[in-house]
Order: C-alpha cells, then sequence, then structure tokens
C-alpha cells in the first residue's frame, strides 16, 4: 500500500508541475500584457518598457515560468491588481468559504444518493427505479442557474422568506444564521450531484447483484437486508467513489455559477471577479488552487480506492 | 416497450422538434426578437404574447425560438472544435502507443485536471467575452476528454487482423489510422459527440449567463436568464421559457446519447 501510494504521488507531482504549466501557458502567451493591464490602454510606450522590466516580463518565457513556480511554492502569490491585496490572504478565506459549501452540498449527496441508488438497483426495472432514473435526466440536464433561480424564487422570495437570498454569514455570527445562508446554494448544487451519484450506485449495485457470489449469499440463507448490506454494498460502491472524486472537479466548474447566482463570497465568485477585472495575478492562483484541490482529491479517491480494493495495488 | 426504449424514442424526438424550430424560428416567430413593445414590458402570457414579454417589452416566444440558434451553435461548434483536435490526437496516441503515447495521455489528464469551465474561463480571460470566444474555449476544454475516448478505443484496435493486414499490405500510418481503424472508432464518437453537445450547450448557456458568451442584445437563452434574474421578483416569466427550452434541449442530447451507445454498443 505504501509503495503503491509513494508511486501515485510522485505522478500528482509530474500532474500539479503540467497544471502549473498549462495556467501559465493560458495567461500568458496570448495578447495583452500584464503591464498593459496595469497601465490601461492609454499607457506611453515607455512607461511600459519600464514596468515590463521591473516585473520581469522581458525575460524569456520559461525563466518567468520557473520564477513564478519558486514564488507560488515559497508561499509568494503576489498582489491582486483590482483589489490591491496579497492574493494569498484572499484566496485563503475564500477557499474557507468555498469549501463549508462544498462540504455541505458533498454530505447531503451521500447521505441521500447512496440509498436512492441502491433503492433503484433494488427495484430494476420497476416503475421507482423508472421514477428516480428519469429525475436523474432532469437533475442533470438543468443547469445550475435555472434550478438555483428557482429555488430562490420559490423558497426565498418576499411572499415565503424561508431563506436569505444572497450573502453568507461566519458560523460566529450564530450556527443558525450560519446554516440558513448555506441551504440554497448547497441545496443547488446537491441536486446535479445527486444525479450521478445515483447513476453510478444504481449501476453498480445491479452489476454486483447479478454475481453469482450473491446467489451463493442467498441459497445459504442470508437475509436479504445481509445480502444486500454486507455482500452487495461493499463492492457495488467502489465505482461511487471515484465518480464522488470526479465530480469534486464539477463542483468546482458549478460552484461558479452557483456562488454566482446567490452571491456567495467564494472561490467560485472570485474567479468571476478576477475574469471580469482581468485581475491575472488573482486568477492564475485561484485556478492553479481549484486545480489542485481536484488533482488531490482524485489522488485521496485512488488511495481510498486502492484500499478497499487490494487488486488495485499491485497491478 | 422497453424504459430504454422509450427513453431513445422520446430524445429522438424531441431533439428534432427542438432542430427543427431552431432551423424555422425567424419564419415561425411571430415577431422580431430584438422589437421593444414598451408599453407591454413584463407581461404575462396573454393572446398577443403567447409566453408574455421581458424587461423591454421583447416577445419571449420569439425571443427563445431564436435564442436556440445561438445556443445549439456554440454546442455544436465546440463539439465540432473539439472532435477536430480530439479526434487526430487520439488516433495517434493509441496508433502509434509507446512514448508518444504516454507523453500525449499525460499532457491529457493534466489538462483533464481543470474543471472544463475553469479552463474556458482562462481562455475567455485572456481573449475577453463574446460568442466565438466562448464557443474556442468550450472547444478546447472539450479536446482532452474526446483523445481519451478515442485512444482507448483505438489501442483496442491496433492489433484487429484488419488493422495488421493493412500494415503487411505496406499501407502507410495515415491510410491505416483514418481508412481502417477511424471507420471503427466512428460509433464512439458519434455517441460522444452528440452527449458532450448537450453539455456544450450547458456550459455555453452557463457562459453567457455569467456574461462571458454571448452579448446582448443578441437573443439567448443564457443571455436572457441573466437579464430576467434582475427582474425576477417583478415577472418570473421571462425566465420559464429559457429555462425550459434549455432544459428540453440537453434532455434530448442526452438522451438521444445514451440511446444510440445501447444500439450502436459503443464504448
Amino acid at each position: 500500500m505504501a509503495r503503491y501510494a509513494l508511486r501515485r504521488l510522485a505522478s500528482i507531482a509530474v500532474i500539479l508541475l503540467l497544471v502549473s504549466g498549462i495556467v501559465f501557458t493560458a495567461i500568458h502567451v496570448l495578447p495583452g500584457s500584464a503591464a498593459t493591464l496595469i497601465l490601461g490602454e492609454y499607457a506611453t510606450p515607455g512607461a511600459l518598457r519600464t514596468l515590463e522590466r521591473d516585473m520581469g516580463l522581458d525575460r524569456p518565457l520559461l525563466v518567468q515560468y520557473a520564477t513564478w513556480v519558486g514564488e507560488v511554492i515559497s508561499g509568494d502569490w503576489g498582489t491582486s491588481l483590482a483589489m490591491k491585496q496579497p492574493v494569498a490572504a484572499i484566496v485563503a478565506h475564500r477557499l474557507r468559504n468555498s469549501a463549508t459549501l462544498a462540504a455541505a452540498a458533498f454530505f447531503v449527496v451521500v447521505i441521500v444518493g447512496i440509498p436512492l441508488g441502491t433503492l433503484a438497483a433494488l427495484h430494476r426495472g420497476r416503475p421507482l427505479d423508472v421514477a428516480i432514473v428519469s429525475a436523474t435526466y432532469i437533475g442533470i440536464s438543468i443547469p445550475e442557474f435555472v434550478t438555483g433561480l428557482v429555488l430562490l424564487l420559490v423558497l426565498a422570495g418576499p411572499s415565503v422568506g424561508w431563506f436569505p437570498t444572497s450573502g453568507y454569514e461566519d458560523i460566529s455570527a450564530g450556527v443558525g444564521l450560519w446554516a440558513r445562508h448555506l441551504v440554497l446554494p448547497a441545496a443547488t448544487l446537491t441536486i446535479i450531484l445527486l444525479a450521478h451519484v445515483v447513476r453510478q450506485t444504481r449501476s453498480g449495485v445491479a452489476d454486483v447483484l447479478a454475481a453469482p457470489y450473491i446467489r451463493t449469499a442467498r441459497l445459504k440463507g442470508a437475509t436479504e437486508r445481509r445480502v444486500v448490506l454486507r455482500h452487495a454494498l461493499r463492492n457495488g460502491l467502489l465505482p461511487t467513489i471515484t465518480v464522488l472524486a470526479l465530480d469534486l472537479g464539477y463542483l468546482m466548474g458549478g460552484i461558479v455559477v452557483v456562488e454566482e447566482v446567490f452571491a456567495y463570497p467564494g472561490m467560485g465568485r472570485l474567479i468571476i471577479y478576477a475574469v471580469q477585472n482581468r485581475d491575472v495575478p488573482l486568477l492564475q492562483m485561484c485556478a492553479l488552487v481549484v486545480a489542485s484541490a481536484y488533482v488531490l482529491a482524485n489522488f485521496a479517491a485512488d488511495l481510498v480506492y486502492a484500499w478497499l480494493d487490494p487488486r488495485i495495488r499491485y497491478s | 416497450m422497453k424504459f430504454e426504449s422509450l427513453a431513445f424514442l422520446v430524445g429522438g424526438v424531441a431533439l428534432v422538434l427542438v432542430l427543427a424550430l431552431t432551423v424555422l424560428a425567424p419564419w415561425v416567430a411571430p415577431y422580431v426578437p430584438t422589437d421593444q413593445h414598451v408599453l407591454d414590458r413584463l407581461k404575462p402570457p396573454s393572446g398577443r404574447f403567447l409566453l408574455g414579454t421581458d424587461q423591454y417589452g421583447r416577445d419571449l416566444l420569439s425571443r427563445t425560438l431564436v435564442g436556440g440558434r445561438a445556443a445549439l451553435v456554440l454546442g455544436v461548434g465546440a463539439v465540432l472544435l473539439g472532435l477536430s483536435l480530439g479526434v487526430p490526437i487520439g488516433l495517434t496516441a493509441g496508433y502509434f502507443g509507446g512514448r508518444l503515447d504516454d507523453v500525449v495521455m499525460r499532457l491529457v489528464d493534466a489538462m483533464l485536471a481543470f474543471p472544463a469551465l475553469l479552463l474556458a474561463l482562462l481562455i475567455i480571460t485572456a481573449l475577453g467575452a463574446s460568442t466565438g470566444h466562448a464557443l474556442l474555449a468550450i472547444g478546447v476544454a472539450n479536446v482532452p476528454g474526446i483523445a481519451r475516448i478515442v485512444r482507448s478505443v483505438t489501442l483496442s484496435l491496433r492489433e484487429a487482423e484488419f488493422v495488421l493486414a493493412a500494415g503487411a499490405r505496406g499501407e502507410g500510418h495515415l491510410y491505416v489510422m483514418f481508412g481502417e481503424i477511424f471507420p471503427n472508432v466512428l460509433p464512439s464518437v458519434v455517441v460522444e459527440a452528440t452527449i458532450r453537445i448537450g453539455f456544450a450547450i450547458l456550459a455555453g448557456a452557463s457562459l453567457s449567463f455569467l456574461g462571458l458568451g454571448v452579448q446582448p442584445p443578441q437573443a439567448d437563452w443564457g443571455v436572457m436568464i441573466r437579464e430576467a434574474r434582475q427582474y425576477a421578483f417583478e415577472s418570473s416569466w421571462p425566465m420559464v421559457a429559457p429555462g425550459v427550452a434549455l432544459g428540453v434541449t440537453i434532455i434530448a442530447f442526452n438522451l438521444f446519447g445514451d440511446g444510440l451507445r445501447d444500439r450502436l454498443g459503443a464504448a
């Protein structure tokens, strides 16, 4: 297991390096330099050259890239052009808010999605299954900003007003207030994730239920409850772990839209802010942090998977 | 009828309907989508305006019909772009294998480490917000996923007898890749593309909703919902039509794609 983890860790390091390369390339190889962004379009050529020299933009791209990677690793994340604050501080604060939202959504998805998917697998082809599968098609196909706005109109409108329409309160302001701000954005994220998890659980469990060892378990007289919980779920849920990790990547895209709908101060809104203001130092770190989080989450999922299924470790 | 066949049928019919309405939109739409009927702002559905009007008094039915064009062009265009790059990359990596495959797939994995929307946002920041750039951004974000699928199918065909026979006949690499392997990869590509168009439409609508895709006053579902949002508590009608249209279109592509997968036996 330790050897497997080390081997995977080495490939993660390579992927993270490539990810940073993609972020750097996407931003630096394209037209319009950072100096133009800072000084505006009416800057004199002389002022532009001076600033470019000060910022090191006149050096070869590879040197710039190496310098940037060195600074990122040493914790110097630069200063946001639009907010005039250190990027590291802003990102740390926003990342915490987004992580809270993501955790809330994930918690609900696991608690609701796995039982629902199992239920569908047990009732395969019958009305309950058809209803659940149809619901997942709807869940997967309606954009987050539509579900979000519908929830907003129905549950936060002036006539009902159960939940606040926007914003976020820290947990120190009171657990009730904190939770009420989380409900609608988390619910919006949950709907699409739920569809993924239910589908994967359904097909995973259904495959396992058809396996000979399940028949053996039934024939030896195990109760249905024991067959499902102890024999089927153990193997049937393995692929669901992969889907959960992949969903984390979806979550990071979805969070951009959902945070915008509910004016939730997290990474997603920060990214939109950076895009709208063309705040390059802020945007490149946001992108790097989000992509790294995704890569690390997949690494964690691989480890859990390998721990649960010894066949993977030795392949 | 089995549930799967029914789903395929429903998806196919919905898809034909959406495509027909979108192509015929300018002739079917009762009004010009950008015409403002200033005295009829934010009206609920009525005999004159079947789906109501928006904040400038523009007819929502006309805007939704015509708005489908922008959404479909964006979705289909982005996937075509993704295919034009992803298919050759996947074919080459899978066919030649070895070191080349290792290097290409590492890069593909790194690109897949980006949530697609994030990659699109990076590209749009650099280029600026417009329909064309949104198409480019979503197209590029689709490349690694398509390359991965094509590569894995190609890999499974590499040692097939008809491929070895073509090699033994002395055919060139290009001919073997595109003349022998590609036709057998095609079913998987068609299924993958169909499902991806649905998600590309969703991504395009998301970008337009964020103000980073199609720009007003052009009618587009994402733009319409973005505009409707500001008046949502006064009238929620402007949100209904584009929201339903988006949902139906994406469901249609998904159902049809899944049905095709079962039928074609694709990966």
